[in-house]
């Protein structure tokens, strides 16, 4: 019993049909986890990669610094960190949020270095005429430079979620039930591992075809008329 | 003095430990049509570019109508200037690069009326006059809601150039404006350029390897060696009877290049 769901162990296709509302559940977790850690790892990253553009060392260095120490420590230490280490200091969230945090942050370190990669991709040439047209810096920013950088870095932000939707289980350490926590808990209480953990399998290699897919139709829907994407 | 438009005055601009303009002193009059030639790494483009506001430099003052361009005045001493008084100057400026670099993702008609409307405050339909009186300038009536890439290199330059005019600049800057063209195609641009020269009064400094339409648009050809302005004068003589060894090496090279 999980969810108000029972299990029927009297054949292996009986228990399938019968956990899998279980573990529908447990994918929706794995959803909401993967759209909140997106979320903040998106934003997060934009916020990053403008101040790591600054020409003022004082703000550049720090962000650089706080960006390679995201990326080069596991997403399990930041996690554990959150979890174990903020509640001392009074900052005590529920392990939904710091799970969804961690994934945020961990991944906001790559999603910096796509908005860095696109807008650097821009040529040059593009500011320079902006600006001999004197078009102040934000329009110049925001109308001629990321509409240029934007289809560029779709497609790049659309892998980083796939990989944070397979990155997901490792919240499970901090006690969120997604779908390869329920999975367990119902291995743990049945002995049957194997048909669990195989509809897992079976339900992320369908997630992530699914995303994949709609990151695709996303990128072709995006306006690239007459950028020349290399 | 009162008709000098451009003057360098003792400029220096260094890239780190190589100077590219040393000690530049260089003029150019209101109307006056002037061509830079030179070798490669001579500092044509750092020239255009540092008028441009694109290139600061280090030593020196440039001066566009009588004011310091790079400097502002503060208790009758000159400081360098804050982005405020680089757009009032800039204003007076504009120009039209080798690379062409329209912005590919608007339409020609976009091109030529986003900075007219959000800098000079024009309305939509005013802006919209003034582009399609410039393409009809440039020859391209039919091509305003064309995207850049759909046109011919040459015919994307002279959007480029119908671009800069739309700013109404008192000084128009060409960077090497035919040289990322196929050879059939510079005519038409060099052909808009020497239209412009002999029907405005707009003045123009010219960055070109085309030796002869420089001859024909210039009222004076600057040769520029190691970032000074090596010897200057007026095109008959600078081609026909150049006085200095460098620039008869230069030119010799450029007009006999199998030799
Ligand atoms: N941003 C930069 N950083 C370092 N060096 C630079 C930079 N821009 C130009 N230079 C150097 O300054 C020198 C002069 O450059 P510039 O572009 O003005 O030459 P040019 O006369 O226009 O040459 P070309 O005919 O090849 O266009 C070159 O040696 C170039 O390598
Ligand atoms: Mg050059």
């Amino acid at each position: 019993m999980l969810f108000g769901y029972a299990w029927d162990t009297s054949s292996n296709w009986a228990f399938a049909v019968s956990i899998l509302p279980i573990l529908l559940q447990g994918m929706i977790v794995t959803l909401e986890a993967t759209v909140l850690g997106f979320f903040i790892a998106a934003v997060l990253g934009l916020i990053f990669a403008v101040l790591r553009a600054v020409p003022l060392r004082l703000v550049s260095w720090p962000t650089i610094f706080i960006v390679e120490f995201f990326r080069d420590t596991p997403l399990l230490i930041q996690l554990f960190f959150l979890y174990f280490v903020l509640p001392e200091y009074g900052l005590l969230l529920p392990a939904f949020l710091t799970g969804a945090v961690a994934l945020g942050v961990q991944y906001s370190a790559y999603t910096s270095e796509v908005y860095r990669a696109g807008l650097e991709a821009v040529d040059r040439g593009q500011g320079e005429a902006s600006r001999a047209l004197n078009l102040p810096p934000a329009h110049t920013f925001i109308k001629i430079i990321l509409p240029q950088a934007i289809p560029r870095i779709i497609p790049a932000l659309g892998n980083y979620l796939i990989s944070i939707m397979k990155d997901v289980p490792v919240l499970s350490v901090v006690t969120v039930v997604e779908m390869l926590n329920v999975a367990k808990i119902i291995g743990d209480r049945t002995f049957q591992y194997m048909i669990p953990l195989t509809m897992v399998g079976a339900l992320y290699l369908i997630m992530t075809l699914l995303a994949s897919y709609l990151v695709r139709t996303l990128d072709n829907r995006l306006p690239t008329q007459g950028i020349p994407l290399k | 003095m009162t008709d000098t438009l451009v003057k360098f005055d003792r400029v220096t601009k260094r890239f780190g430990d190589f100077t590219v303009l040393k000690d530049l002193d260089f003029e150019v009059k209101k109307g006056e049509k002037v061509t830079i030639i030179g070798p490669s790494g001579s500092g044509k483009s750092t020239v255009l570019r540092v008028l441009m506001t694109l290139e600061p430099i280090n030593e020196g003052v440039v001066y566009v109508d009588g004011r310091p361009l790079w400097h502002e005045e503060k208790n009758g001493r000159l400081v360098p200037a804050g982005e405020a008084h680089l757009r009032e100057m800039r204003r007076s400026l504009g120009m039209v690069f080798q690379q062409f670099n329209l912005f590919p993702h608007m339409t020609v008609r976009r091109n030529l009326i986003e900075a007219p409307v959000r800098v000079l405050g024009l309305s939509r339909k005013e802006a919209n006059k003034r582009a399609e009186e410039l393409l009809a300038m440039v020859g391209l009536t039919d091509q305003a809601d064309k995207y850049p890439q759909q046109l011919s290199g040459g015919q994307q330059q002279r959007v480029g150039i119908a671009r800069a005019l739309a700013m109404r600049p008192q000084v128009l800057l060409f960077d090497e404006p035919t040289s990322a063209l196929d050879p059939e195609l510079v005519g038409d641009v060099l052909k808009v350029i020497q239209q412009l020269a002999e029907e405005h009064d707009l003045t123009m400094l010219l960055v070109t390897h085309e030796m002869d339409f420089a001859r024909q648009i210039s009222d004076r050809v600057c040769f520029f060696d190691q970032g000074t302005v090596c010897e200057e004068g007026p095109p008959e003589q600078i081609f026909k009877t150049p006085k200095n060894q460098r620039t008869r090496e230069f030119l010799h090279a450029v007009l006999h290049p199998n030799e």
